[in-house]
Parts: structure tokens; C-alpha cells; sequence
């Protein structure tokens, strides 16, 4: 086989304090582009051999404030800017929310990149050959003997004085390590022919995959299965009536329960006239009024319907309950706006029932009389 | 060393009077702070020493003997509680009778926040302090003379006995003095939080007690390697602290309870968040960039410095915890180093009156060789 040119000089130890012993001569030598290789860590190899210390925690720190920078960035883009959402009552803008999803991304671009940086700047990825693989002195290291491999490249290499050193320190098989002509070794080759060869045929098959399940598996037998199923749904078609409607009519001349058409729909007069409460006033009944007011009216209207809620200052303003023309107002009013709206009010009547709407009735009626209270009401 | 020790215990002793002369409450919490601090320290180091048994650590091995002098503080804790125990209701709300007869919640957590099982507990974690305590360093003090691996083995076993209730003491002690002067208040992680400060406590004293005996030759054979894992674990447990307060904070903030937000909106009020943000820099962002790199972990003259500062970042904690309820607004007087400075005298006392009786270095433990030949 033919051999390329001289990779590095090799030798074997037996045992740990053998090697740390040879790379503190080595490095003593002033040799410098020089790797130990040991089956397991060997503590103080690091500093025997004089190694200054590594660049890679640069690039995870550089890596790792690139994370914090984009999560935060992207977070305050979606939760602030973008699409802003109250949750829980908490501002747009909450940084101990963010805390988590940060530290997370933080560690992760660390971590992930950093191991990239490694591989590809340190081991000029994706250039894996490398002229140790598959020596003798290789598997000697993997198994049970510690090595030493000074290379050619150092400038103070010299084959006969290399050689001597390590016979001085009592080195087994020095050996030569030659670069395989076939797998040359040419530093970093991001732009690789078959490598790049292979990163776009992976993109396109699984781009073209992705786009084929989604757009077309789905819609085949038997994965539409799910989607097209045979049962009716609302407001679907259906070939089982006669009309191809699916949905049907309620029966002729039938008023389902609770569903009685408000008799004063449009006639806000009308229902001041005719209304009259059915409910006769009791504390529970007040109660379940002030629980409902506040539920329902006293986001727009105040706590106390004066008209003082967080809306105040907006126009058009929620008015005070307590205007004149409000309590002059008969029950069957109040009831009326609750049920169609006014104005910029919208219609109550779908989330309160018809008793709760009387109830509020009578609790505005109390919080009416409590703010013209008087004299006698206090005795 | 002694003569500082003896100046610091002397003044901070006369402060101590003077304060409970001049304030009665405030000296009762700044007491509640130094007996937290001695507590931290001592009982920090018992677990340093646990854990060295329980993982076979080598590298700490020449320097445990230190650790044990330290460990001997947890004598001393019963006495700094005295003052205490005669000034529990300026402290506790709980003590208050009329208070707790009107509190549902006071009323419900009278059980266990009264002052004979207050009382009790404390006896009961004091004693098992010290016992531990005994018996780790007899064991360690014996196999001095009889070099015999048994020793070591029993001290295994001890550490693996000590942990749990370790752990058990050290979370109660943080609900006892900490989390009952707010007794309204709650959280669950309390106790671990107090634990982190524990650690970083114990090991700013240990640390700073080693580098200065190596320096002026009493511990040779140490190296870079060695003062590494010192560095390596005052940074992580400086990380363990901002992620449990982070936590604590973060969670009462999101579930926005009116009964637990209080405690936090107290210390973002009247001055007291000044105070916050300080803790935040203090005991998080200073050390965490001045410990980042392998080499600051390794330099002892870095060490030395962030270990005082690891002891005055837990008193500040301590003052932060509790202080709030003492007064809403932020108050910083000649009292606040009385107990501290006690406290920092009694340490070097300590230390001090052990080492004159006592071999610096486990001469009779098995791992000790390995220890000396330590290296990263």
C-alpha cells in the first residue's frame, strides 16, 4: 500500500505515571503539536503535557448569550408585540415568565453549538479521517497501554531526536504513522462535494416526504378514515332527508324549554309598562343579585354602579345606576336593557338567566337606596 | 488570627448588649440572624463532612480536619439561642395570645407554633447536631492514632444516618425562625433555600480557613487542584441559590395569591427593594462572574476574598428574610452587625482553640496519600 507523507512518531507505556512522566519531558523538549492518548482520564495529563487552556468555553458563553439574546427577543415579539394575550391577569410583558423558557434556550444553544463549534472547528468536521484510525498503536490505546504521538508537523520534529526521546523514556514499539494517500487529511472542508452532496439529498427527500404526507397521505385511504366519517355533523349536508340537509327543524308549533321568545323584543316602552318583578325581594335573592352584578355588570358599570369601573374615561362612558333617570326607572327597564342592550351595551340575555336579571334588578335597587340613603335608614 | 478573634467576639459581644439595652426587638432579630448564621456554618460543615464520607471524595481529604473544627460551633448554638428563647415575643407573633385567640389561621397553626414544641424542636436539633458531631470527629479524631480503615467505615455509615436528618433539621430550623416570624406566610421551598445559603456559608468559612492555614504553611501539599473544587462548589451552590429563589419568587408571582404575594410585595415596598436588587447582585451576579472561569476557581487569592463574601451575602440574605418584618420600611443600623460580628469572633475563636488541641490534618486516614496527590 502505498504510504503518504509522515503524520507523527508513536510510542507505548505501561502505566499512567509512565505517560504523565513522558509528557512532562516531551513538553520539557519544547515539542508542542503533540497528543497522549490513555484507555481512561489520567489526572494531571493536562497539565503535564502543558496544554494552555481551551478556546471552546469562549464559544459557549458567546454561544449561550446568542440563546438569551433570540429567546428574549422572540419572546417579547410574541408575548408584547406581535400577538399580545392576557394571561392570568399578568402584563404583556412579564419577565419572570420568561425567566424559564430563556435559561432554557440559553443552555441549549450553549451546549449544542458549542459541541458544533468543537467538531467542526477542532475536529474539522466533516473531514472524519484522521491517519491514527485503525493503527496498532490505536487499539494498544484503546485496550491497555498508554501512548504518546509526537507529530511531524511541530517545528522542532526531527525523526532521530524524536526517536531518541523515546527510547530515553523507555517507549515500546516506536513506530511511524503515515497519512493514508487516499483519505488526505486537508484541514476544514465545509464545501465538501459529497458531504454537501449529501445534506441536500436528505433536505429534499424529507422536504419532499413532509409534503407528500401532508398534502396527499392524509386525504387516501385509509388515512382520511378520521376525517371523512360516514356519522352526520352539524350543519353538513346529508343524503338520508329528502331536503339534503342534515340538520333539522324542531317540531311545528313547539317552544323548547327556557326558550320562550321575550315578549318585549324591540319595545323598550312596552316592557317599562307591562314588566313587573316576579321576584319578591330576600336575602338570598339580593345576594345571588350582587353576586351576578358583580360577575356581569360591574366590569363596565363599577363595583357599586357608579359608573367609576376600569372603563371610566372611555367614550362612551358606562353611566352611574344611580342617575336620576335610572331610578326613575321602572323595574321592567332595567330588565329590557339587560336583555336586548343599549347603545354600545350588548345583550345580557344568553350568559344571565331571566330570575338572575330580576335579582340584579333588585340589587341595583338596593345600591340605589344605599346611595340616597335616609336619615331614618340608619335608626 | 486569635486577637482578631478575640476583638471581633469582644465587640461584637458589647454591641450585642448594648442593642438589646437600646432596642430590645430589633437585637431580638438581629439575633434571630446570627443565631441562623452560626447555625448555617456549623451545621454546614457537619455536612461537608457527610458528604466527603458518603461519596469517597479524595480530594478534600487533607483539608477535613478543618472542616471538623468548624463543625465544633454547634456546641455554641444553644447559647447564642438564650437571649432568644427570653425575648420570643418580640419576635414571633405567634407568641401573642390575644393575636392568635382572633387569627383562624394562628389558631389552626397552633399545634406546632407554640412555645413549648418550639422550644422542644430546637433541643431536639441542637442535640442531634452536637451527637453527630461527636461522633464523626471521635471517629476521625481515634483513627489519628489507630490508623485503621474501620473508622472510615463507620463514618460512612454515620454520614449515611446524618443525611436525612440533616436535611430534616436544617428545613425545619428555616420554618422555625425564618418562615414563623411571618406566620401568615408560607412556601414550601423555604427549606432548601436556607439549605443553599447553609452551603455557601460553610463553605466561604472552610474555604477561607484553608487557603490562609496553606499560605502561612500549617497545610502543605495543596494545590490549584485542590482549592478547584472549593471554587467549583461555592460557584454551583451560588447557581443552586438564584435557581430556589428564582423558583420561590417566580411561582408566588404567577399564582398571585393574596396570602403569599404579600411577603414579596413587603420587599418591593418602603425601601426594601433597594435591599432586593442588592441580594440579586450580591449574592448571584458578582459571584457567579468572578467564579465563571476555571482558572477564578482555582486562585486562592480569588477564593479567599469571594468566601468572605459568600458569609456577608448569607448575612445579607438572612437580614432580607427576615428585617421586613421587623419594620416595612428599610432600617440599617449600628445593630445589624452586633450579632454578625459576635458570630465572626466566635467562628475564629473556635477554629483557633481546636487547632491548638487537635491535628491540623487526618494524619490516620486511609485516603490521605491520594488526597496529597490529588489533581484534576
Amino acid at each position: 500500500m502505498n504510504k503518504g507523507p509522515l503524520y507523527s512518531y508513536t510510542a507505548l507505556f505501561d502505566t499512567a505515571d509512565d505517560i504523565i512522566h513522558a509528557a512532562e519531558e516531551a513538553s520539557k523538549k519544547g515539542y508542542k503539536k503533540f497528543d497522549c492518548h490513555t484507555p481512561f482520564p489520567v489526572h494531571g495529563l493536562d497539565r503535564a503535557m502543558r496544554n494552555p487552556n481551551s478556546k471552546l468555553g469562549y464559544w459557549a458563553l458567546f454561544f449561550g448569550a446568542v440563546g438569551a439574546v433570540s429567546a428574549i427577543s422572540l419572546i417579547t415579539w410574541i408575548s408584547a408585540v406581535d400577538y399580545p394575550l392576557v394571561i392570568g391577569g399578568k402584563p404583556f410583558w412579564s419577565w419572570p415568565a420568561f425567566v424559564p423558557v430563556t435559561f432554557e434556550v440559553t443552555v441549549l444553544l450553549a451546549s449544542v453549538l458549542s459541541t458544533v463549534a468543537m467538531i467542526t472547528f477542532y475536529f474539522k468536521f466533516p473531514n472524519t479521517a484522521h491517519p491514527l484510525h485503525d493503527t496498532p498503536y490505536m487499539k494498544s490505546v484503546s485496550a491497555n497501554k498508554f501512548g504518546i504521538s509526537i507529530q511531524a508537523d511541530d517545528p522542532k520534529f526531527d525523526e532521530r531526536t524524536v526517536k531518541e526521546l523515546l527510547k530515553s523514556l523507555h517507549g515500546r514499539e516506536i513506530a511511524p504513522v503515515f497519512y493514508d494517500p487516499v483519505e488526505s487529511f486537508h484541514g476544514l472542508k465545509l464545501w465538501d462535494l459529497k458531504f454537501i452532496g449529501v445534506l441536500a439529498v436528505t433536505a429534499l427527500t424529507v422536504s419532499a416526504l413532509t409534503y407528500g404526507t401532508l398534502n396527499y397521505a392524509l386525504y387516501m385511504e385509509p388515512f382520511n378514515w378520521m376525517m371523512n366519517q360516514p356519522k352526520l355533523k352539524a350543519q353538513k349536508p346529508s343524503e338520508l332527508f329528502s331536503d339534503g340537509i342534515g340538520m333539522r327543524q324542531p317540531v311545528q308549533g313547539t317552544v323548547a324549554r327556557g326558550f320562550l321568545p321575550y315578549a318585549f323584543k324591540g319595545k323598550p316602552d312596552e316592557a317599562a309598562k307591562y314588566l313587573i318583578n316576579p321576584l319578591m325581594p330576600s336575602k338570598e335573592l339580593i345576594e345571588r343579585g350582587k353576586g351576578r352584578y358583580l360577575t356581569f355588570c360591574s366590569p363596565c358599570h363599577g363595583n357599586f354602579a357608579r359608573g367609576d369601573s376600569r372603563l371610566n374615561g372611555q367614550f362612551p362612558n358606562p353611566p352611574t345606576l344611580h342617575s336620576d333617570k335610572v331610578r326613575n326607572w321602572p323595574d321592567g327597564s332595567i330588565y329590557h336593557v339587560i336583555t336586548e342592550g343599549q347603545n354600545v351595551m350588548p345583550s345580557y340575555a344568553a350568559q344571565i338567566a331571566r330570575d338572575d336579571r330580576w335579582a340584579i334588578v333588585h340589587y341595583i335597587r338596593v345600591l340605589e337606596r344605599a346611595h340616597n340613603a335616609k336619615e331614618s335608614d340608619l335608626q | 488570627m486569635t486577637m482578631l478573634g478575640w476583638a471581633l467576639f469582644a465587640a461584637g459581644l458589647v454591641l450585642t448588649f448594648a442593642a438589646y439595652l437600646v432596642d430590645h426587638r430589633h437585637a431580638a432579630f438581629n439575633n434571630v440572624i446570627g443565631l441562623l448564621l452560626l447555625i448555617s456554618v456549623a451545621v454546614g460543615a457537619l455536612f461537608l463532612i457527610a458528604l466527603e464520607y458518603l461519596t469517597g471524595a479524595v480530594w478534600s481529604v487533607p483539608m477535613r480536619r478543618i472542616v471538623e473544627f468548624i463543625g465544633g460551633l454547634v456546641v455554641l448554638v444553644p447559647l447564642l439561642a438564650i437571649p432568644l428563647f427570653f425575648s420570643l415575643h418580640q419576635v414571633f407573633e405567634w407568641t401573642h395570645v390575644n393575636s392568635v385567640t382572633q387569627d383562624r389561621l394562628l389558631m389552626a397553626k397552633a399545634p406546632y407554633l407554640n412555645e413549648y414544641f418550639f422550644f422542644a424542636r430546637f433541643v431536639v436539633f441542637a442535640a442531634l447536631w452536637i451527637v453527630f458531631y461527636r461522633l464523626f470527629t471521635r471517629n476521625s479524631l481515634r483513627q489519628d492514632t489507630v490508623q485503621e480503615a474501620t473508622f472510615t467505615r463507620r463514618n460512612v455509615r454515620l454520614g449515611a444516618l446524618f443525611m436525612p436528618i440533616f436535611a430534616i433539621t436544617i428545613t425545619f430550623t428555616a420554618v422555625d425562625w425564618i418562615m414563623s416570624i411571618e406566620p401568615h406566610w408560607f412556601s414550601t421551598i423555604l427549606g432548601v433555600y436556607y439549605f443553599s445559603g447553609t452551603l455557601l456559608a460553610a463553605l466561604g468559612v472552610a474555604t477561607y480557613f484553608i487557603i490562609t492555614l496553606h499560605e502561612n504553611g500549617s497545610l502543605p501539599n495543596l494545590r490549584r487542584d485542590h482549592f478547584y473544587s472549593l471554587g467549583a462548589l461555592m460557584f454551583v451552590f451560588t447557581n443552586f441559590w438564584a435557581y430556589i429563589a428564582f423558583s420561590q419568587f417566580m411561582l408566588t408571582w404567577y399564582a398571585n395569591l393574596p396570602e403569599e404575594t404579600f411577603w414579596f410585595i413587603k420587599r418591593w415596598q418602603n425601601g426594601w427593594e433597594y435591599v432586593s436588587v442588592l441580594l440579586i447582585i450580591v449574592r448571584f451576579a458578582v459571584p457567579y462572574a468572578v467564579l465563571l472561569s476555571q482558572d477564578a476557581k482555582m486562585d486562592p487569592r480569588r477564593l479567599k476574598i469571594m468566601a468572605i463574601w459568600m458569609l456577608v451575602a448569607h448575612v445579607l440574605d438572612l437580614y432580607w428574610l427576615t428585617m421586613p418584618t421587623f419594620s416595612s420600611n428599610v432600617t440599617i443600623s449600628w445593630i445589624e452587625i452586633s450579632t454578625p460580628m459576635l458570630v465572626a469572633g466566635v467562628i475564629i475563636l473556635m477554629v483557633s482553640y481546636k487547632m491548638k488541641r487537635h491535628n491540623l490534618i487526618p494524619v490516620g486516614d486511609p485516603k490521605l496519600k491520594r488526597g496529597w496527590d490529588f489533581h484534576l
